[in-house]
């Protein structure tokens, strides 16, 4: 019996979705009880990554036969999930998906800023965005997006903000590594251009001797 | 008569501003003429005075930002003051302009968040019924107290063996209470747990001690209920058949001295 098809068979009659763990602790079970049966028995020292790199291969494999559902990643928990595109009909059999509103654009921002830099205090976030965070803050925080994962250590030891599993599950993210261009974003370092560009390439002044020749003018005006 | 005032929200912030005034000049943040864009976000922030809306503090300090750098800029190179401890690397321009591209890199982030959001809006998860099966009716063995103090012995015979040698003190890390939400957040997910699960992760005496204090306080609090299924099995831990639940937190905060009393006899 092949690995990934059992995972396939416990996560389709599952009633949530499992972690390899989960799953893993279940291929033990069915090994050690009274009455195994001899298929199971080998499955009983399976490791986590065995699981995952089992069910990474199933994930492949239902991807390739294009299917309206697709073995889905969120949180590290696996579980079957539709496609996307038949969210029309989907909607029609369950009804109006009960999802709190959409994110207003702030709230976005803010939590793009967290999910990226954290653990991040809220006076980072501001700095970043410019702005004050505080109502945004609070919505995020209410909505359990993002919590409180410590304190800086700085002067005032401000809380530092983290994103919470609810985010991943939000968004659909396997892990916080999943989040788009994460190794673009996560520690951003804006180098200075080489030979500063800002000032050198005409960027936001006229060439020094624009300058010079405007300041000997000045004398002769003001005379 | 209350002041009629519009709050400006077209945009989120000054940086914001910023961003859409280099926008509108096509040409590369890194490239943008700042002399310029300080006089046009000067010529924004009097417009909106003009219609009488309220300008935030921080288009103010932006504006402040921008009106320094421009009179610096006025000045000949040989004439600028160098300000103390100022260094070339703390050029008001790049600080701006650091700035800048990363709030635009975040903002693009927010937006691909935003992508994900509606997409996520439309993916269902498969949730089957569960399936029927007899409820395992067979009696249950009760537990008494000794069953558990024997159970945690061993539990803590093991921790000895493997990972403590006494030698090392550590924090206590864990308080009873925060054992105690974790044992509810377990049974909250699953219908029963065995007995050294709860212990599967606990790296040090103190920690399985605050845990199974924290399971005497719940049982005590008739929350859990402990059994086994034949003599000598695993013990097994429940939530205890629903009565009207008392709150929790924080009688067992105050009732945690006298668990303390229960394990030191």
């Amino acid at each position: 019996m092949e690995l990934k098809f059992i995972l396939e068979s416990l996560l389709f009659s599952a009633q949530k979705p499992l972690t390899a763990r989960e799953l893993r602790d279940l291929l033990t079970a069915a090994a050690e009880a009274e009455d195994a049966a001899p298929e199971a028995k080998p499955f009983k020292k399976v490791k986590d990554a065995d699981i995952t790199a089992a069910l990474e291969q199933l994930a492949k494999d239902h991807e390739t036969a294009a299917r309206s559902y697709r073995l889905a990643c969120v949180a590290e928990c696996w579980q079957f999930v539709t496609q996307p595109e038949f969210g029309p009909w989907l909607k029609a059999l369950v009804g109006a998906k009960l999802r709190p509103s959409r994110l207003s654009a702030p709230g976005l921002e803010t939590l793009a800023i967290i999910a990226y830099r954290q653990p991040v205090t809220r006076a980072e976030v501001e700095q970043i965005r410019g702005v004050a965070v505080d109502g945004v803050m609070q919505t995020l925080l209410e909505r359990g997006l993002v919590e409180s994962v410590g304190r800086a250590e700085v002067v005032g030891r401000p809380n530092t903000y983290g994103t919470t599993e609810l985010f991943l599950e939000y968004f659909g993210l396997r892990s916080l590594d999943e989040l788009p261009a994460a190794d673009e974003l996560r520690k951003i370092v804006v180098e200075k251009p080489p030979g500063l560009v800002t000032a050198d390439l005409g960027l936001a002044t006229p060439p020094p001797e624009q300058l010079a020749l405007a300041n000997e003018e000045k004398p002769v005006a003001s005379e | 008569m209350a002041e009629y005032k519009v709050k400006f929200e077209v945009f989120e912030g000054p940086l914001d501003l910023l961003l859409y005034l280099i926008r509108k000049e096509e040409v590369d943040i890194y490239e943008v003429n700042l002399t310029k864009l300080a006089s046009q976000f000067i010529e924004y922030i009097e417009m909106m005075r003009v219609f009488d809306l309220e300008i935030a503090g921080e288009f103010l300090v932006m504006a402040s930002t921008l009106m320094y750098i421009k009179s610096r800029e006025l000045l000949p190179v040989d004439q600028q003051i160098v300000v103390e401890g100022e260094e070339e690397g703390e050029d008001p321009r790049w600080e701006l302009i650091r700035q800048l591209v990363e709030y635009k890199k975040f903002k693009d982030a927010a937006a691909r968040l935003q992508t994900l959001e509606a997409t996520q809006e439309n993916v269902f998860p498969r949730i089957p019924i569960k399936p029927e099966i007899e409820p395992d009716t067979r009696p249950k063995l009760e537990v008494s107290i000794f069953d558990l103090l024997g159970a945690v012995n061993n539990i803590l015979k093991r921790i000895a063996a493997t990972r403590d040698d006494g030698r090392n003190i550590f924090d206590d890390k864990w308080t009873v209470s925060e054992k105690i939400e974790q044992i509810i957040g377990v049974l909250k997910a699953r219908e029963n747990v065995k007995f050294s699960e709860l212990f599967a992760d606990a790296t040090s005496r103190s920690e399985v001690v605050c845990t199974f204090l924290a399971l005497l306080e719940l049982i005590r609090l008739k929350q859990l209920v402990c059994r086994q299924n034949d003599a000598f099995d695993e013990i097994e831990i429940g939530r205890a058949p629903v009565v009207v639940a008392p709150p929790v937190s924080e009688t067992a905060v105050a009732a945690t001295p006298e668990a303390e009393s229960a394990r030191h006899s």
